[in-house]
């Protein structure tokens, strides 16, 4: 019994840690949110400056954010994995392992059996967008609606997707650029830096439509209600009778629906770019010709 | 003064709207991809899992096109014109 109450201390405070960022987030949002009239449609809106040799570094919103759901993500997986047991004692080690084992299919499906390392690094990218995007139903700024966060992601993508291109030999990746036929060079390195591009603006207008569009039908359906009661005396004018329960139906698409299926492309976009752009049978000649020298060389000397 | 700004506003309105003719182009993808989702559906029920996540997955693909179209009209209402009135006083207080 000691053991077990002891775990349980560990689990109040691994949940307590899970909630404190986003309590904390809406405390500095509820604090530091300017008091504006009607409609506003506005960015990240900037905390303070750190100044740098080239350009002063903004420290926005969307960073704070996004640091305060890997806090969460961080004690979330804590909680999951902590306390293993061999024979699958509690609940959350079920879930925890069931995530798992549908990853590595995932990514075995996807990507084939060399690259099952990347199984970690595809739940993080799903996991850090989804709750990013959900963020947005505790009424704070989605991360994911900036374009230098979705960006930096979309660029780390990028050096992947070169890194194991290149892996097939340097020589190989240039080639690549010439295919089918010469005269296509710029076309081809243009829609290689189009990857990126693409990735980043996909996920952030999806993010961003969503929140553009919400706000709109919320000004247009209390500008409705105004309309149709404004002739009632005293309080009855001022009631919110279409802001009630409409606006939820469209959060439902645009926040949990549009958010998590937007993750989930973006990571499976990744796998598709990383796994497609790496050819394994040509890496292996080239493993195994590069052995062959080592060996010719060193029976030489 | 006011003309010049009123002139930039007003375009920058028609350009968002105009931009927004490529949502034209998604719509029909999107429809084409449904509607022969729905066919493969009804031919072989038991595909139904894996037609929906390649039919989400295409969808999301097909939609990058609207979405760029979407970023060029929110960028040409909420940011192009504060950009352009500055650089219009700036250009007049200079002369």
């Amino acid at each position: 019994m000691q053991t077990n109450r002891k775990f349980r201390l560990v689990d109040t405070i691994y949940l307590v840690m899970m909630v404190l960022p986003i309590v904390a987030g809406i405390v500095l949002n509820v604090l530091t949110k300017p008091v504006s009239e009607g409609v506003s449609i506005t960015g990240a809106r900037i905390f303070f400056t750190i100044p740098m040799p080239l350009q002063d570094l903004p420290v926005t919103e969307a960073q704070i954010n996004s640091a305060l759901v890997m806090i969460t993500l961080l004690f979330f997986c804590l909680y999951l994995t902590h306390g293993l047991t061999e024979k699958c004692e509690r609940k959350r080690q079920h879930l925890a392992e069931l995530i798992v084992e549908k990853v590595d299919a995932l990514v075995t499906e996807n990507m084939g059996d060399y690259f099952i390392g990347f199984a970690p690094f595809i739940i993080a990218v799903i996991a850090l967008s989804a709750f990013s995007s959900l963020l947005s139903l505790c009424g704070l700024f989605p991360p994911t609606s900036d374009i230098n966060v979705v960006g930096g992601w979309a660029v780390l993508v990028f050096g992947l997707i070169t890194y194991y291109k290149l892996k097939c030999g340097p020589l190989n990746y240039l080639k690549g650029f010439t295919e089918p036929v010469a005269v296509l060079t710029p076309i081809n390195i243009v829609s290689e830096l189009a990857t990126p591009v693409s990735m980043a603006f996909r996920h952030y207008g999806n993010v961003l439509s969503g929140s553009v569009i919400s706000v709109l039908l919320a000004t247009a359906l209390s500008g409705l209600s105004s309309l149709l009661l404004s002739w009632l005396p005293g309080f009855l004018a001022d009631i919110p009778l279409f802001q009630i329960g409409i606006p939820a139906v469209l959060s439902i698409y645009f926040d949990i629906f549009s958010g998590c299926l937007q993750a989930f492309i973006f990571a499976m976009l990744t796998m598709v770019y990383v796994g497609g752009g790496f050819d394994l049978d040509l890496y292996k000649q080239r493993k195994a010709r590069k052995a062959q020298k080592i060996k010719t060389n060193s029976m030489e000397e | 003064m006011e003309l010049a700004i009123g002139i930039i506003l007003g375009c920058c309105a028609l350009g968002a709207g105009m931009a927004m003719i490529a949502g034209i182009g998604p719509g029909i993808g999107e429809g084409n991809a449904v509607a022969s989702a729905c066919e493969a559906i009804a031919r072989q029920p038991e595909s139904k899992g894996s037609v929906t996540t390649t039919l989400l997955m295409g969808c999301a693909v097909a939609e990058t096109t609207g979405l760029y179209a979407l970023v060029i009209a929110i960028l040409l209402i909420f940011v192009a014109p504060n950009l352009l009135v500055n650089i219009l006083v700036n250009t007049i207080a200079a002369l």
